[in-house]
């Protein structure tokens, strides 16, 4: 549950090419990290995943199915900022995902079935270290506790695919070591494939599974927008020296 | 010395600097008033605040002589109950039209461009003809302010909905969320406050259009009463009126101001930070 084929993609925007030649397959219940410098695509390969944007060309399966063209609950999300939504209570923001399963009309539960979806989403709320908070705005919480409120809103649907796009980049150091122990344990637990993507390489080694590092493969000053960022490292960090998986660099790389 | 931009005033200080113009003004029109009375005892265009008072009590105490009604509650339910229903179908569309057109692109597509056309057509150029097609009565007033404030609105939330974040419809649609849902659970809550300040800002069109239409034809209401007692130059009756009015405007606004704050914390909070 929750593999990844990506064949061959490429995205463009007009005569910008951002992505090229991504080949990926990833095993169902990777934490794979992605790293790469500012503007290359990070961003972009989520929002394919998510099916909010189709590659320009080439072909992605999850689960060998061919991916939905829209967003879907089988695949979560935690951005940097505007995860949760501020009209809504902690515990509102988890339920939410509870009423949008059980009440297509209203949005809402009632009686009995509000309240095993309440526990339900205490539950997580819990797990995320948000007990007593559960009744706060998202405005009222730090940083931190948005993120892993974010974290517990993106579980509630059980997603067989978790994309994190710099889940943890606005929080400081001795914080975002705390999230990487929620976030492992929550890993193994749901038995989901992570996508995180940061900036921070030394969390990208310490989360993975993978690490997968998007570059752009040729600097050409005169085109810079004519060369698209491909995979230029692929590491397999469950090995006990993290050997690279392949080098996908190419022929023309000036070495 | 500090620099100007860093003196605020204390709470009490505050209420005085507010009461300042206010007072000012007062006593400039008793001046006024005293000296024009004293140079032409018959003066009919500041009348003094007892000739005003003698006025209201007409009004606002003494049954008509003619219809045995008081005047200034007659036309003041008169004027509310158009207000209130021009107002709140006006509210009604722009939630719902404004919602459509955020959150769907092919009804966007559709309609975005005919009601940024509506939005400039000047309401007061079409009430002949609201006139003609819905005739003199109350309808034809209740749809001058409809057209009046409907299309300022159904924009300024069909914005107000477009500027929410992608993040958030994204982020819905992950949890499993229909249109519907995002719709009626993401985005119409998000956009209520800005509902409630645009209508804040209506306030002052919706009077206007609600007076000129009482003021072309009408048997009661509070535009009608000041363009009738205009004939005898009356202004003992007319400056009360106004300032009645002005009281009842101000009111909705701190009220609608007010309702906002109760209802949506989350708006708040944010700025707090
Ligand atoms: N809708 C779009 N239209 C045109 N260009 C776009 C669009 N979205 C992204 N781009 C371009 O694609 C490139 C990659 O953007 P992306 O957001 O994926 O980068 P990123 O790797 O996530 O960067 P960062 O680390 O700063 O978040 C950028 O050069 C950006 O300008
Ligand atoms: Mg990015």
């Amino acid at each position: 549950m929750g593999a990844i084929s990506v064949r061959n993609v490429w995205v463009e925007y007009g005569d910008q090419i951002v992505l090229e030649r991504i080949n990926l397959e990833i095993a169902s219940g990777a934490f794979v990290s992605i790293v790469g410098p500012s503007g290359c695509g990070k961003s972009t390969l989520l929002r394919l995943l998510l099916g909010q944007e189709k590659p320009t060309r080439g072909t992605i399966l999850i689960d060998g199915r061919p991916l939905p063209d829209e967003p879907g609950p089988d695949r979560g999300i935690v951005y940097q900022r505007y995860s949760v939504f501020p009209h809504l209570t902690v515990l509102g923001n988890v339920l939410i995902a509870y009423e949008f399963a059980g009440s297509r009309l209203l949005g809402r539960l009632m009686g009995r079935a509000r309240r095993a979806a309440i526990d339900e989403a205490l539950a997580l709320i819990k797990a995320v270290g948000l007990a007593l908070h559960a009744k706060k705005y998202p405005s009222t919480l730090s940083g931190g506790m948005q993120q892993r409120l974010a974290i517990a809103q993106a579980l509630a649907r059980k997603p067989r695919v978790l994309l994190l796009d710099e889940p943890f980049g606005a929080l400081d150091p001795g914080i975002r070591a705390h999230m990487h122990e929620l976030i492992r344990p929550l890993w193994r637990e749901h038995g989901m494939t992570v996508l995180m993507v940061t900036h921070d390489i030394k969390e990208g080694f310490a989360l993975g599974t993978r690490l997968i590092v998007l570059d752009k493969w040729r600097d050409d000053p005169q085109a810079a927008e004519r060369f698209g960022a491909v995979i230029t490292y692929d590491l397999d960090l469950t090995r006990d020296n993290a050997g690279p998986v392949r080098f996908c660099n190419e022929p023309t790389v000036a070495s | 010395m500090r620099r100007a931009m860093n003196i605020a005033p204390e709470r009490t200080g505050r209420l005085a600097l507010a009461l300042l113009p206010f007072a000012l003004i007062a006593l400039v029109y008793v001046a006024g008033s005293a000296q024009r009375r004293a140079v032409n005892p018959n003066d009919k265009l500041l009348p003094p605040v007892s000739e005003m008072a003698d006025a209201v009590h007409r009004a606002a105490l003494e049954p008509d002589r003619r219809s045995g009604e008081i005047v200034l509650w007659t036309d003041t339910s008169a004027s509310l109950g158009r207000l209130g229903a021009g107002l709140g179908l006006a509210t009604l569309i722009g939630l719902t039209l404004g919602l459509a057109i955020g959150v769907l692109p092919l009804v966007a597509a559709a309609l975005a461009p005919l009601v940024a056309v509506i939005c400039m057509v000047p309401p007061m150029a079409i009430l002949p003809v609201l006139f003609i097609v819905f005739g003199l009565g109350e309808l034809s007033k209740v749809v001058l302010i409809v057209i009046g404030v409907a299309p300022f609105l159904v924009r300024d939330l069909a914005f107000a909905a477009a500027r929410l974040p992608t993040e958030h419809l994204v982020k819905a649609q992950t949890l499993g969320a229909s249109t519907w849902q995002v719709a009626t659970r993401v985005v119409a809550p998000q956009i209520m406050p800005r509902l409630i300040e645009a209508v804040r800002l209506s306030l002052g069109p919706a009077f206007l259009f609600l007076i000129s239409a009482e003021a072309i034809a009408a048997e009661s209401g509070l535009g009608y009463r000041i363009f009738l007692v205009r004939r005898y130059l009356a202004m003992d009756t007319i400056l009360p009126y106004v300032a009645w009015i002005t009281l009842i405007a101000y009111a909705m606004d701190l009220g609608l101001a007010r309702l906002s704050r109760a209802a949506f914390p989350w708006a708040q909070a944010d700025e707090g930070r």
